[in-house]
């Protein structure tokens, strides 16, 4: 029996878990997915965002500065990329430029700190790659970039370090209420827990429904977006276009590998697990994104990709026990700023819990802080060298393009929640997110999983155990 | 730091030929730094045959081509380190890399050579609307995965792009029993040699689709399908010509990217039309004492042609080095015109050229019974008749330097002209 199930591994369900780890409690966080933060978490802006936007009636407008403002210390904590560049709404003409006003106000309302109109002088000073068309913009500095995967695995690993445990490929089919407990079938087996928190993502509403009454559904909202190599000198904060009645417009947003992102758009699917790119959306981002700045070098695109918003009916984030089941509840709708305010969520989750529980006991060997990981590329040339002496497989580079060396992915294979896949490789130390997208390492990838997990290099998968990559021996080889 | 008279960076066969040319010109210190296992480069997995017709007069396979060279070098007791990562490359020629063995080291060279080769384009760099499965692979890698793991990648596949690795593995992947259903290519013309459409799609039965594309990549774990269409003038896919293929695999063969992040460190300027540095007729960059050479300057369709302008850039190191390379005299540029996509070298100082001016360059289209005219600024100075000229087959010219000493013109064009 455990005192808390989660139910979706992504930044909601690990962040959470990671909160609750701090408390004597057995917790059991499951996915249907072969690693950490694989669907929602592994496919959005990641963009901390300051948190002038929802408005502050609203539990995103609660939460979004107070979430924001938690992340430097998440972040230190458990060693995940995070930087706070700021970020500007930039507006097109007068209309625009009251929009921008408005926003404003509403970011006072929610208590976001340092903003600032700027004219177009100011803006083009800051930006010079933006279109001279902009008329001004909303500057808002507390607006960050992150890794969103990265911090999903970090929070889980730290959790597991601190006695959480966590199935992968675990698809719960229902939940049975039983007195004082919910038990939770899977394809893997069945788990009890006294409570039980719901934060899967586009279909916390099936969750929801396996337990409670239907009383909010989740319609995902798909978004395209390109990847762009590094090495370009494009912008320096997070872009986004003024919103207007014909959209929300798309941005342009540094990432803290060095790359850009440029989208999304913003269509419903029906489809909860399409997250397919299509070329009318992607041309649509383009056009798009050239209202911005004529200079982004569209030719210099490493990738695109789509992901999904798990937006609710509601129009909020939906954080509650839900009705007529105590000790269940649902973390949904969790769409933008749902990245931004779930460390103020998780903490008001956990309170949740306490009060359900009525209490909670504190662990006092809970650690906060997980093993650093060496980022070899970013180090000072004594350090390499240092390291490399050390452990000579720091010597040992096996993805060029992002430099990445052998010792890194031997490491990310045996922390807790450690890569078993080409993909979750990737996700932890970057071989094939550069520019030849694992051309040259892929290879290389495969043969190191299959040595460190003791399995044939055809048995290594891209992602869930069905991606295979290879088939069997060549003829030669049988 | 180390002290090198000169430091050849890559391994494969553009490496290994400068460095060996080098040594012939009596450069005594040189070091061939090579990320793989071994030396030979992309040679290494090419097992089938059809290298060394123009360098050695018969047909050899990637690696008894490179065997040669490797031979050769290890003969003549160059240096070279394996598993070596180059990090980095300063103005003032001194290189940073690692190893397991050396851990981190810094040498500084008289005059260095840059012959890291070419990547593969990728899924991502021409958007393929769809999702993104496993089983969609690069035809490169898929080679080195089946010729040098000893794994296969798929067994219903389509080949997007009819570049020679495509074709190659066309034919390699129905030999190891895959079943290729066709190949597609988005220009109304094959990006490929035409012996490799005869040799590894023709005598295979595998159609060659022209001016069509895939439109859409189904599967959401291994591909399980992929949708081609044809496309108009625009490359835009016109509806109603869909093609479903049930399929477990894509590869793709869409072009060659010549790999410069380092020449870039290096401050050297790169060619738009080539993707790789600016050369002159030494093979030198912009950066004094840095050459290049291979596909790390432009893509070859052929390695022997890599070799031939590779042992260019050895000599033109030693020379560097011996400081007989003459900047005076007779200088000039050269500029493609129409229907020609670049030239290679950039830049002539006559001085330094011996016989011939040997140029590389490639054309736009298809053309049949055209002329290639060279001009000094306006004034002709040769034409060569060409029966078939195509995007897929590099031209190699020769101009003899009697033929232009003593000219002073500013622009060298080459031009496609149609016959009237």
């Amino acid at each position: 029996m455990y005192d808390v199930a989660i139910i979706g591994a992504g930044v909601a369900g690990t962040f959470i878990g990671r909160e609750l780890s701090r408390y004597q409690l057995k917790i059991l966080m499951i996915d249907r997915e072969n690693d950490i933060g694989n669907e929602t978490t592994a496919a959005n802006s990641a963009i901390i965002h300051a948190g002038y936007d929802a408005k502050a009636k609203l539990l995103k407008g609660k939460f979004n500065a107070p979430g924001n403002a938690m992340y430097d210390e998440i972040c230190d904590e458990l060693d995940v990329p995070f930087k706070r560049i700021g970020s500007l709404v930039i507006g097109f003409d007068e209309t625009d430029h009251k929009t921008i006003q408005g926003l404003y106000e509403n970011g006072l309302k929610n208590n976001v700190p340092d903003m600032k109109i700027l004219t177009h002088d100011e803006v083009l000073e800051m930006e010079p790659h933006l279109n001279d068309t902009v008329y001004s913009a909303l500057y808002a500095p507390t607006a960050g970039i992150i890794s969103p995967w990265e911090l999903a695995i970090a929070l889980a690993e730290n959790a597991i370090e601190n006695g959480a445990e966590l199935k992968l490929e675990t698809t719960v089919t229902d939940i049975k209420k039983e007195d004082g407990s919910y038990t939770i079938i899977t394809d893997k087996g069945d788990y009890t827990a006294k409570y039980v928190i719901n934060c899967a993502g586009v279909h916390t509403d099936t969750i929801n429904n396996m337990v409670a009454e239907p009383y909010f559904k989740i319609r995902p909202k798909k978004g395209n977006y390109y990847v762009l190599d590094k090495g370009i000198d494009l912008v320096n904060h997070v872009i986004f276009q003024c919103p207007t009645d014909k959209g929300k417009g798309v941005l342009i947003a540094p990432t803290v590998h060095g790359n850009y992102l440029i989208g999304p758009d913003s269509e419903y699917v029906d489809d909860k697990d399409c997250v397919s790119t299509e070329a009318k959306c992607l041309e649509f981002v383009k056009e798009a994104s050239l209202l911005s700045s004529t200079a982004i070098p569209y030719n210099k695109v490493i990738r695109s990709f789509a992901g999904l918003r798990a937006n609710s009916d509601s129009g909020d984030f939906i954080i509650e026990e839900a009705k007529g089941a105590r000790g269940f509840i649902n973390v949904a709708g969790f769409e933008s700023p749902g990245l931004s305010s779930i460390p103020a969520v998780a903490k008001y989750v956990v309170e949740l819990v306490n009060s359900i529980a009525g209490g909670l006991t504190p662990k006092i060997n809970f650690n906060p802080r997980r093993r650093k990981v060496v980022r070899f590329n970013e180090l000072p040339e004594e350090e390499k060298k240092q390291l490399i002496k050390e452990n000579p497989l720091y010597g040992k580079v096996i993805c060029r393009c992002e430099t990445v060396t052998e010792a890194e992915i031997i490491d990310c294979i045996h922390r807790k929640a450690g890569a078993n896949s080409v993909k979750a490789v990737k996700k932890r130390v970057r071989p094939g997110a550069g520019r030849c997208q694992g051309g040259f390492c892929g290879p290389r990838v495969v043969e190191i999983l299959a040595r460190e997990l003791g399995i044939d290099e055809a048995d290594v998968p891209y992602d869930s155990t069905e991606a295979y990559i290879l088939t069997g021996k060549t003829k030669n080889e049988e | 730091m180390e002290n090198y008279d000169l430091v050849v960076i890559g391994g494969g066969p553009a490496g290994l030929a400068a460095a060996i040319e080098a040594r012939n010109n009596s450069v005594q210190k040189i070091l061939v730094i090579e990320r793989d296992r071994e030396l030979g480069g992309i040679l290494q997995q090419c097992i089938h045959n059809g290298f060394g017709l123009h360098i050695f007069n018969e047909e050899l396979s990637g690696p008894e081509y490179a065997g040669r060279f490797i031979a050769e070098l290890m003969s003549m007791n160059i240096e070279y380190k394996l598993d070596t990562m180059v990090l980095d490359i300063t103005n003032d020629k001194i290189i940073h890399a690692i190893n397991q063995k050396d851990g981190y080291i810094t040498i500084q060279a008289k005059a260095v050579i840059l012959s890291m080769g070419c990547r593969e384009r990728t899924a991502g760099a021409i958007n393929i609307p769809g999702t993104r499965p496993s089983g969609v692979f690069t035809a490169g890698t898929a080679q080195r995965y089946i010729n040098m793991e000893g794994y296969m990648v798929g067994k219903r596949v389509v080949i997007l792009g009819s570049g020679d690795i495509g074709l190659i593995m066309a034919r390699r992947m129905t030999l190891e029993g895959a079943k290729v259903l066709a190949v597609v290519e988005v220009l109304p013309f094959s990006g490929g040699l035409t012996r490799n459409i005869v040799q590894c799609l023709d005598d295979f039965n595998i159609p060659l689709y022209l001016s069509h594309t895939v439109i859409n990549i189904k599967g959401n774990k291994r591909v399980e399908g992929v949708t081609i269409a044809e496309v108009d003038q625009n490359r835009k896919p016109i509806p109603g010509t869909e093609i479903d293929y049930d399929c477990d695999t894509l590869l793709l063969s869409v072009g060659l990217i010549p790999e410069n992040e380092l020449t870039v460190q290096a401050g050297a300027e790169i060619d738009p039309h080539t993707n790789g540095p600016l050369v002159n007729e030494s093979m030198e960059t912009s950066r004094d004492g840095i050459f290049a050479c291979g596909n790390v300057v432009h893509v070859h369709d052929l390695v022997d042609f890599v070799t031939e302008e590779s042992r260019r850039a050895g000599k033109g190191a030693a020379k560097y080095i011996q400081g007989k390379l003459s900047n005076n005299g007779q200088t000039f540029k050269t500029k493609p015109l129409n229907g020609v996509s670049y030239i290679v070298p950039q830049t002539v100082r006559l001085e330094n050229v011996e016989k011939g001016l040997e140029l590389f360059l490639r054309v736009r289209n298809v053309y049949k019974n055209v002329k290639l005219v060279m001009k000094g600024d306006d004034e002709v100075i040769k034409e060569i008749k060409k029966r078939n000229l195509a995007p897929g087959e590099m031209e190699h010219l020769t101009l003899p330097v009697d033929s232009i000493a003593g000219k002073s013109f500013e622009y060298l064009t080459i031009e496609v002209k149609e016959e009237a």
